[in-house]
């Protein structure tokens, strides 16, 4: 069981059944009052997102997956195609299934397959990426306002800000579970 | 010598003036470099490119929108690439947080004014203290190493700015940090800085007249309007504010009647943090008033109705930004409180932390019927500034020390 000290982004958690991804956690506390923990839930089945809010005494029960190493082969339409390197099985997983993990999905990128009760419901990515970043202003353009980031579109589609001196082509480690810009990886 | 400038400064260079800069080498160009000092960003043409991250002096002139180095380039440090990493202190700091910092700075200096104008004396008083405050859902830092027996961080410094009230001095303020184990969030950090102010022969009133004219007088100085940017939409801060009282916040906004929740203390916060508190002050400040009066063991109770205390919040853009009352001063009432208190925290497995008799006497020695509020000043930035998260308003936040 978890309390909700343990309650963060990512974490699987399983409520009426259904296993729930953690999208977002609020540390809430009136004053004087006691402390409640407040997060945003993903449902794993259908990807739709709820609102729950949690007493800190509240114990949350893990949501019982099953973690199989896979590799993501290729887009089709609107599906993405994932390979079990050992049984060379396929099986698809849907955008909405995927949700934000999508973006940090090249080909050849190695994933937990999340699994529940057998059905493929979803991925866990490795916590850095390496993404090529495919469009972003060239470095500084004459303004002063001291801004030190600037949007970047990286090759998935994903957008993520980065500083100054990145140019268009170098490749970038992502942090997967913010989302953000890591750090820069040195051409070799 | 060349006077040095700031990059943010030079695009008032007259042409064929000379300027000096300083500051990180931050990019390299197709034709030179861009760099960076603590107001901004300039792209500097020149043949030889320092090593990135290194630290530079430069001696040049304006060329278009950029410069061009025409007398030296000192090269100050080595470079290093450790800068380009997000968790770097230079990329923690370089975006938002610098300009907060000086807002930071102007704040202080605006609240001091206000005070200082007020008349009211300026005090620091000890953060490491014996009894720590009994608050039933604040757990304070216990401080290791002590010679004279158990001590903690205080979590906020009440009982001994009280204790100064004994002088029957017209008032005082404190801008100090305060410290709260485990709270880390949004609108919350385990050390973060308070501005509590008492004043002597007045009460919760008053108390909600200083916390309007101050936010007032801090969103003038430092917006130059009225209107904060808020944390999520703009907070008009004009006095007076709205007042609106628990029992009625509850029964307008949440749809329940207060006497129907109220034995039950955690639903009670768990209404008021989820469906009332992100409600209030959302274009305007408002204060809530009225607390019932197991919410308030500090407060003297309403002469009108003993149900209720005399203990208001403000709320500006859903933030709970203080909490003021008239403070109770009769030190044998103020004993059953503290010790209801006491059992309330044994009761929920927290620590219990010893009474402070020298508070207990302070009250029994006497003290002029008072007001006292505390406000969280890193809050008040984070809506001057509209910045996002508590975070963003610290030097250096938990997180990074």
């Amino acid at each position: 069981m978890y309390d909700t000290s343990d309650i963060k982004k990512n974490l699987k958690i399983k409520l009426d059944g259904v296993p729930f991804t953690v999208v977002e956690v609020q540390f809430v506390k009136p004053g004087k009052g006691n402390a409640f923990t407040r997060t945003k839930l993903r449902n794993m089945f259908t990807g739709a997102v709820i609102e729950r809010t949690f007493r800190s005494n509240e114990k949350l029960e893990p949501a019982d997956l099953e973690e199989r190493q896979m590799q993501f082969l290729y887009k089709e339409g609107d599906g993405f195609v994932f390979m079990d390197t050992a049984s060379y099985d396929q099986l698809n997983l849907s955008a909405e299934q995927l949700g934000d993990n999508r973006w940090y999905l090249i080909d050849g990128t190695n994933v937990d397959v999340l699994f529940y009760n057998e059905k493929p419901i979803g991925v866990t990515p490795p916590t850095f990426v390496e993404l090529k970043v495919l469009r972003t202003e060239p470095g500084f353009k004459g303004d002063t306002s001291g801004g030190a980031m600037k949007p970047a579109t990286m090759e998935t589609g994903l957008e993520v800000a980065v500083p100054l001196f990145i140019n268009e082509g170098e490749t970038l480690k992502i942090d997967t579970r913010t989302g953000g810009y890591s750090e820069r990886v040195n051409k070799r | 010598m060349v006077p040095r400038s700031a990059v943010r400064e030079l695009a008032q260079l007259p042409e064929q003036q000379r300027a000096c800069v300083a500051g990180r080498i931050v990019a390299a160009d197709p034709d030179g470099f861009t760099l960076q000092d603590d107001t901004g960003c300039v792209s500097v043409q020149h043949s030889i490119i320092p090593p990135l991250g290194a630290f530079v002096r430069i001696v040049a002139s304006r060329a278009g929108a950029g410069l061009s180095v025409i007398e030296s380039l000192e090269v100050l440090s080595a470079g290093s690439e450790r800068f380009t990493q997000a968790d770097s202190d230079w990329a923690a700091l370089t975006g938002v947080r610098l300009p907060n910092l000086r807002r930071r700075q102007a704040l202080k200096r605006a609240v001091q004014t206000f005070f200082d104008s007020a008349g009211l004396l300026e005090v620091d008083t000890p953060a490491i203290v014996p009894c720590p405050g009994l608050d039933v859902h604040l757990d304070a830092i216990e401080v290791l190493g002590t010679l004279r027996g158990p001590r903690w961080l205080h979590t906020s410094p009440e009982y001994q700015m009280k204790r100064l009230l004994t002088t029957g001095l017209p008032g005082i303020y404190q801008l100090g940090k305060a410290f709260r184990r485990g709270e880390r969030g949004r609108l919350h950090e385990p050390e973060f800085t308070m501005l509590e102010w008492y004043r002597t022969f007045s009460d919760a009133e008053q108390m909600m007249r200083d916390t309007e004219r101050l936010v007032a007088a801090a969103a003038r100085e430092l917006t130059g309007s009225l209107t904060l940017p808020g944390v999520e939409g703009p907070v008009d801060v004009t006095p007076p504010w709205d007042r609106i009282r628990v029992d009625q916040a509850f029964e307008d906004i949440a749809g329940v009647k207060l006497e129907h929740v109220l034995p039950d203390e955690e639903r009670f916060y768990e209404i008021l943090a989820d469906r009332i508190e992100p409600k209030l002050g959302r274009g305007r400040a408002v204060f809530l008033t009225d607390y019932p009066a197991p919410m308030a063991s500090l407060a003297r109770l309403s002469p009108h109705d003993p149900r209720f205390a005399e203990r208001f919040e403000a709320y500006l853009d859903g933030i709970e930004l203080c909490n003021g009352f008239s403070e109770l001063i009769d030190a044998t009432e103020q004993r059953t409180r503290l010790l209801r208190d006491q059992t309330e925290r044994e009761k929920l497995g927290r620590s219990v932390y010893p009474l402070d008799e020298r508070f207990l006497a302070a009250l029994q020695e006497g003290i002029p019927p008072s007001g006292g509020n505390a406000l969280g000043f890193d809050r008040l930035l984070m809506l001057i500034t509209g910045a996002k998260h508590i975070e963003d308003v610290l030097a250096l936040p938990v997180s990074r020390v």
